[in-house]
């Protein structure tokens, strides 16, 4: 998989609150939630992004709940993915499970400035940031969690071995 | 080499002699748990991945808390699906308003989780029956929907870090005190990926609310699970309510911890975290002047009985501010009848409270006590995220139902010791 996107740039510690505010839970439609999505810490977000940009965080993104809402909803405002220097661990769970791009990297996350243009090719472990032509290499996903991808996602794993 | 707590419990539930930090494995559950948040997309899943029934209708929990009663025609909507799933399915674990509390205060209560447990929950603060010497963790709603189905959940062995408390707590110093003091210490995310045990003498004399609520608070370090070796106090309090027989597991005395932290806790004091972040915890001391506007007393973290009778007892005979509203929320039916046999709502009311039957409401700003752009609250809660209890520009102050007690009385962040 590779994407190449403009970089939103936030902070370190950003919660799943903040991702899509708790007010908003009342439902679970994907369009509906995408909506608000990043509102609490940027509202004009959704109107400056496109699809396929890249988000790009500090340490700990998406600590908080634990509601899958919250990278449903950065998949369906079509955000390709997300770097960071670490992952909340539920939040790191949920992209996984349900097949959203999330690649940690110290280096990049730090370096990587809003704005830039960055390409991830995660199928090769490493992004480049276009912008400065600079290429910081990734850790492939564990063996487990490749054969959940290659399953096509927990689901369908748990599926097969029923 | 020596084993965690934690490490036993999953090795138990692995089917296997030893495991190691790092290690990935297929764990059995003894619980599932999903709310009326997270478990209308669980379901979605369960039904588009062709299931037809869950693994066991005895272990399957579905509580409606969050907007419940139903807050509005959206949140009914996800609250109807849960019913009919719970209908439809049998479960035993399903409760519905009138019988509902908040989610990790009825468990434990009911006895549906215990010690030696294995438990996941889409919910984060499912780390609180750790208190029970149980291994319980959040997660999302496609764990749920495949735990559903296969009673099983892939996991990674955590790594462990210590938490030693020595020495006898100042008065008004409760559980949720020393939480916020080690928050504050390591950071939101000090514990990432880690598991949380907390031990010492003060723990061993700390009651099983307190405990609860330290354990509650572990996902706001990022930490994966929070536990409490059992102990006489953890028997008591399972004795006649445990559904299912539980298993006492403790840490070997060569097990291994990542990080070991030691703590007088006889000088801990009583602790207040500002905005917008739980690890922003200041001592009571070095507050200040805070003005507030509402206070709740509740939630999963606060909202037991014991947690009813410290607020109680401090407002007793005084009046709530006329700038402050506040709320009390018990967490569930039977606290809210344990209220009334003790006379703990006569006080509340008599001093200007208002109090509701269970619910999450305000503690993620979903109804009742929604706050406007610029108000505070001090609020027995466990996060103060931005938004978190309504307005963006509004803010929460966490501590324990003493200081959200004694600052409803004062108008502002207080301890019990400022109103004599
Ligand atoms: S009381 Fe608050 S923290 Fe606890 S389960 Fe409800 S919303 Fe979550």
């Amino acid at each position: 998989m590779k994407f190449t996107g403009k970089v939103w740039k936030f902070r370190d510690d950003v919660n799943t609150d903040e991702i899509i505010p708790a007010r908003y839970m009342n439902t679970s439609d994907p369009k509906e939630l995408a909506k608000h999505t990043m509102e609490d810490i940027d509202k004009d977000f959704m109107k400056k992004m496109k699809p396929g940009d890249i988000i790009v965080g500090g340490k700990n993104f998406g600590c908080g709940s634990s509601r899958e809402h919250a990278p449903i909803c950065l998949k369906e405002a079509g955000v390709a993915c997300v770097i960071a220097k670490s992952f909340a661990r539920i939040f790191y769970r949920n992209s996984f499970n349900m097949g959203f791009s999330i690649v940690e990297s110290q280096e990049a996350a730090e370096d990587i400035k809003e704005g830039d243009t960055v390409e991830v090719d995660l199928g090769n472990g490493v992004i480049n940031n276009k912008t400065t032509d600079k290429a910081y290499k990734v850790a492939p996903y564990p063996k487990f969690m490749q054969e959940l991808i290659n399953a096509g996602g927990l689901m369908k794993y748990v599926q097969r071995q029923k | 080499m020596g084993m965690t707590i934690t490490e036993k419990i999953l090795a138990a539930h692995a089917g296997k002699k030893e495991v190691k930090p790092g290690e990935l494995i297929w764990a059995k559950l003894d619980i599932v748990l999903g709310n009326d948040i997270t478990a209308p997309i669980a379901i979605s899943e369960f039904k588009n991945a062709g299931a037809k029934k869950v693994f066991d209708k005895d272990r399957v929990c579905l509580i409606p808390d969050h907007f419940t009663p139903n807050k509005d025609i959206k949140s009914a909507e996800q609250a109807k699906v849960l019913r009919e799933f719970a209908r439809e399915q049998k479960l035993k674990n399903y409760f519905e308003v009138g019988k509902m509390g908040v989610e990790h205060a009825l468990l434990p209560e009911q006895g549906i989780v215990t010690a030696g447990d294995a438990i996941i929950g889409a919910d984060s603060h499912t780390c609180t029956y750790g208190a029970l010497g149980a291994f319980s963790t959040g997660v999302g709603s496609t764990d749920l929907a495949a735990a559903m189905i296969s009673g099983k959940t892939w996991l990674k062995v955590p790594e462990a870090m210590k938490f030693v408390f020595k020495g006898k707590l100042s008065k008004w110093v409760t559980g949720k005190d020393l939480i916020l003091h080690v928050i504050g210490d390591i950071g939101v995310d000090g514990a990432l990926y880690r598991s949380m045990e907390f031990c010492g003498d003060t723990i061993e004399n700390l009651s099983m609310e307190g405990r609860l609520s330290m354990c509650n608070m572990a996902i706001e370090a990022g930490g994966k699970n929070g536990i409490i070796a059992p102990d006489k106090i953890t028997k008591e309090f399972l004795k006649g309510r445990s559904e299912r027989k539980p298993v006492f597991f403790a840490s070997d005395k060569d097990a291994k911890y990542v990080d070991v932290r030691e703590y007088n806790a006889a000088k801990i004091e009583p602790t207040v975290s500002f905005p917008h972040l739980p690890s922003n915890a200041r001592p009571l001391s070095k507050v200040g002047n805070v003005k507030i506007d509402q206070v709740v007393v509740g939630s999963c973290t606060n909202g037991r009985i014991e947690d009813m009778r410290l607020a109680a007892k401090i407002i007793k005979g005084k009046k709530v501010h006329s700038t402050v509203r506040m709320l009390v929320i018990p967490a569930t039916q039977a606290v809210f009848m344990q209220m009334f046999k003790e006379g703990l709502t006569e006080i509340f009311v008599n001093a200007g409270a208002a109090v509701s039957t269970p619910t999450c409401g305000p503690c993620l700003g979903g109804h009742m006590g929604i706050l406007a752009a610029g108000e505070r609250a001090v609020a027995t809660t466990n996060r103060n995220f931005v938004g978190r209890m309504g307005d963006p520009k509004s803010e929460v102050y966490l501590a324990s139902p003493a200081i959200a007690a004694a600052s409803a009385v004062t108008g502002k962040i207080s301890g019990p010791e400022e109103l004599h």
